[in-house]
């Protein structure tokens, strides 16, 4: 039996790049084909080729060994490709029924819609495959993972064979992605194939059945997971030997800096996100707060950085009062804030790199005297830092919005750290970022704890907690539900306090809330 | 379940405590302005009259009349009793309705108010607010159309204008149906110029909107005062009359009100039902709103974002064209220069206020153009009110509107967005 899906020599330049150098794919029927590679790999173009969104130089696609052509996503909508795309292709304004139909619509006479049988079908592919979804609600109301699985039914509706899924975990909790790998093996089981893009090892490790590498727009090769391990997928994937443990000395303790008492804080839709914490982070500490993401864990941080208005409660910053502060006097008593999403908090997108390095200190000499911005300053200020930092990019005049998600996060990072900051607050700060990145970024965090900055880290990736802090602090509805030393603390424990399983935890200590 | 997302969704947007005070708060001081501004600037034992026959009309009804103070009084008192019971407890997923109702008390207030020791003609007055409704609300189809599916066009004035221009010299060269059908052109045509600039060429829609303005502007003004004015048989078209639904037009009180008029009126509430059960019931409608929420996404399956914008746009022209028509064909009988008067922009307005909804946006040229009205039969009348502020009050609405007072509107995702199709 010939592969279901065979790509053949698919090359594709843009002006400047080539993306894609005669890559080679074959995938099985009822086959999970891991594609991994770095940020800017090459693999998302090779996967809007298939789906039809670009059209290759080179190259032919065979599908059950057949040649097709596809020029546009209705050919190959009709050759049985779908395609899950890393930014959900979704109307939040829409219901799920319409979503789905969209395009496909059933309809009665005239073009009348028939939102009724639509449903229906809906309703069986999601008991068929076990993706719970209602048909009846609107897009907006439902959580990330409720919004993929719209994704994935959107292509069983349209009887795809092949489902492309772009990088499905970057946006789901560990609990999310943990039912998404279900899902998909229930879609194979029943004869679906899968190409599952992704830049996370450990995913991969756990659920292909083939694994293809790409590194700059080459394909460095394919194995499986019973011969590979992640620092041997590392190394494929980034040319070089890959260190992914974070290796750290001792913590060394001091003084207080962030110390927040009962902080209470609302969140938009004014109800209560953050309830009664307290806790305090030393100099030379990292504290990790854990957490599945919408704890509250977002509104505790731009409450810190005085983003947010507290309702009640203190924060205090060296003994200083900041809890009712503005930004800009947090900033220079000392905090540096790398904000959980960069693009929206952390930069301005439209502004070259040099701008963005330093929007915190633009009215400080050298970079203005009176009213006036020195350019010369500032752009040499900028090359250093970009030189320091590593931040990969043209010139320090390039629009910050054209880089790498990777080196966008360095700008901020250097930005941030450039100054003599005694506390670093860290919201998510390598989400989305590929494995070079995180690395580095790790790297500088553990370098500033080490000259006794005090490190508040707040990040739903379990590992990258239980790899840098020193203490872990876990977030359930809103409180700090425990505080443990990071020596010694497991997975599992964290995890039930994650979830709100506070007696087992704990050993049969009780506690009132929950 | 999905009532359970409809109530959390209420819950945010009418939920907040502090949306609920204010509400309350508006309705109190309507209360006291109907007391303090009204009620007490009128004496005990004078009667008002409303005629509810409007003029010319066969039908007899009675008229209504009664004592001015004691219903201002009642007025004032059932406002003030509502803006209580919002403030103590709210109406919740109906403040918005209530905000209608106390709004309807407080304009029957005012009008109780104004005719006080004499007659207004109520029925009149509404039947000409249904009639300076027609061209606000066509405006805003016009520009439902043309954002519902994410292309912004604030050139509907000039395709009014353009409209008008051009069925008044063919309707007096051919006839009126010609009249019309050329000026439903005149608007497609403006609007195709309008949808390759800004689909293709990627124009700022802003400035290709008002350069078209001022193009229809320059180019009516010079047409009229270089030939209209020369050639008056090129610029007496006539208007279409005013037809009678049989059987509905005896209703009394309604009848003569709402199934007495010409083909412009009829025409807009047959495009008012039709865009609406487009827009939310069919195959295209869908297609048309996910290209203005979302086109990447229409456009990954397999819907043609660019089609589907030159169609909005151009049929968002010929409605523009139609509304036209009206000024010349159904109204005034000859053209004026500039005689839409900013009603294109009114109608703009009108489809914000009425957030997107053909429905919405036809209450809101109902209020739009009851002010209209209002301003123009109260100066007639020698009222202490100011003409001027009059005409501001439904602006001033509609910016408290904007404001959020009454819930967040829901402008279309990609509004004002060009398209661009990648890797190409």
């Amino acid at each position: 039996m010939p592969p279901v899906l065979e790509l053949r020599n698919i090359t594709k330049r843009f002006p400047g790049v080539l993306a894609n150098d005669r890559i080679n794919l074959t995938l099985n029927q009822g086959e999970i084909h891991a594609l991994l590679g770095e940020n800017g790999a090459g693999k998302t173009t090779l996967m809007n080729i298939l789906y039809g969104l670009y059209q290759p130089d080179e190259g032919e696609i065979f599908i059950n060994g057949q040649q097709v052509q596809v020029h546009s996503p209705t050919d190959a909508i009709n050759a049985g490709v779908g395609m899950v795309h890393q930014h959900f292709m979704l109307i939040p304004v829409f219901t799920v029924t319409e979503n789905v139909m969209l395009g496909d619509e059933s309809v009665k006479v005239a073009g009348v819609l028939d939102r009724q049988a639509a449903a229906e079908r809906i309703r069986e592919i999601s008991s068929a495959y076990g993706l719970a979804v209602n048909p009846d609600d609107y897009v907006r109301d439902l959580p990330v993972g409720g919004q993929q699985r719209v994704e994935i039914i959107k292509l069983l509706y349209r009887e795809a064979d092949i489902l492309i899924l772009d990088e499905p975990t970057a946006v789901l909790t560990p609990q999310e992605a943990d039912d998404l790998f279900k899902i998909m093996h229930s879609l194979t089981e029943r004869g679906k194939s899968i190409i599952f893009i992704t830049h996370k090892l450990r995913e991969v490790l756990d659920i292909a059945d083939r694994i293809t590498v790409i590194r700059r727009g080459k394909m460095v090769g394919s194995t499986t997971p019973k011969q590979a391990n992640q620092s041997k997928l590392a190394a494929m994937m980034v040319g070089r030997e890959v260190d992914l443990s974070v290796h750290k000395k001792a913590a060394k303790p001091g003084e207080a800096v962030l110390a927040v008492q009962n902080l209470q804080v609302a969140d938009d839709r004014g109800q209560v996100a953050v309830d009664g914490v307290s806790f305090t982070v030393q100099a030379g500490e990292v504290l990790g707060v854990a957490g599945v993401q919408g704890n509250g864990q977002t509104e505790l941080v731009e409450s810190i950085t005085g983003l947010r208005p507290a309702q009640g409660g203190s924060v205090r910053l060296l003994g200083e009062e900041i809890t009712h502060a503005d930004p800009r006097r947090i900033t220079e008593l000392g905090s540096a804030h790398i904000p959980e999403d960069r693009q929206r908090d952390g930069l301005v997108l439209n502004f070259p790199v040099a701008d963005n390095l330093v929007l915190n200190t633009y009215y400080q000499e050298p970079f203005s005297k009176g009213a006036v911005l020195q350019q010369e300053a500032i752009l040499e200020t900028a090359r250093q830092r970009v030189t320091n930092f590593d931040i990969r990019t043209p010139s320090a005049e390039t629009r910050a919005g054209s880089l790498s998600g990777g080196n966008q996060q360095k700008v901020i990072v250097a930005r941030e750290l450039s100054r003599p900051v005694k506390l670093v607050v860290a919201s998510q700060p390598t989400r989305g970022l590929d494995v070079g990145s995180i690395e580095y970024i790790h790297g500088r965090l553990i370098e500033s704890r080490d000259q006794g900055v005090a490190v508040l880290l707040v990040s739903s990736e379990l590992d990258e907690i239980m790899q840098l802090s020193d203490r872990i602090a876990v977030m359930y509805r809103g409180k700090i539900v425990d505080v443990l030393p990071a020596k010694g603390a497991s997975k599992e424990k964290i995890g039930l306090l994650m979830a709100g399983v506070l007696d087992k935890a704990k050993g049969g200590k009780t506690r009132k809330d929950a | 379940m999905s009532n359970q997302a409809a109530t959390l969704q209420s819950a945010a947007e009418y939920g907040t405590p502090t949306r609920r005070r204010v509400m309350g708060l508006v309705f109190l001081a309507l209360a006291g302005a109907i007391w303090f501004l009204f009620a007490n600037t009128t004496q005990a034992g004078v009667a008002t009259t409303f005629t509810l026959n409007p003029g010319g009309s066969q039908a007899n009804f009675p008229n209504l009349v009664f004592d001015t103070l004691p219903l201002l009084h009642a007025l004032a008192f059932a406002c003030a009793l509502i803006g209580a019971f919002q403030l103590v407890r709210g109406f919740g997923k109906r403040t918005n309705a209530v905000l209608g109702l106390v709004a309807a008390l407080f304009i029957f207030a005012f009008l109780s108010w104004v005719a006080s020791g004499a007659s207004l003609n109520l029925a009149g007055l509404l039947r000409a607010t249904l009639i300076r409704a027609v061209p606000i609300t066509l405006g805003a189809l016009s520009g439902i159309l043309c954002e519902r599916a994410g292309v912004v066009n604030i050139a509907i004035e000039g395709m009014m204008l353009t409209g008008a221009m051009v069925a008044a010299i063919f309707g007096s060269l051919y006839g009126l149906w010609v009249g019309l059908l050329a000026g439903v052109l005149a608007g497609g045509l403006l609007a195709a110029v309008h949808a390759v600039l800004s689909i293709k060429y990627k124009t700022d829609q802003i400035v290709s909107g008002t350069v078209i303005n001022i193009f229809s502007i320059g180019i009516t003004s010079f047409i009229s005062a270089k030939f209209l004015a020369r050639y008056r048989f090129l610029n007496n078209p006539g208007i279409f009359p005013d037809i009678q639904i049989p059987g509905l037009v005896d209703i009394p009180f309604i009848g003569p009100i709402v199934f007495s008029h010409n083909i412009f009126f009829f025409g807009l509430i047959i495009f008012l039902t039709l865009l609406h059960f487009g827009l939310f019931f069919t195959r295209w409608g869908l297609r048309h709103r996910a290209v203005g929420e979302h086109p990447k996404a229409a456009d990954t399956l397999g819907i043609n974002v660019f089609k589907t914008r030159y169609t909005a746009v151009i049929l968002g022209g010929m409605m523009a064209g139609f509304g036209g028509a009206y000024f010349t064909l159904g109204s005034v009988g000859r053209f004026d220069e500039v005689m839409t008067a900013g009603r294109g922009f009114i109608g703009l307005a009108a489809m914000i206020f009425g957030n997107w909804n053909p429905f919405g946006a036809f209450g809101a040229g109902l209020l739009f153009g009851f002010a209209d009205m209002l301003a123009a039969r109260l100066a007639i009348l020698g009222v202490r009110v100011p003409s001027e502020f009059l005409l501001m009050a439904p602006y001033i609405a509609t910016m408290i509107v904007l404001a959020g007072v009454v819930g967040r509107g829901q402008m279309p995702a990609a509004d004002g967005q060009p398209y661009e199709k990648e890797g190409h």
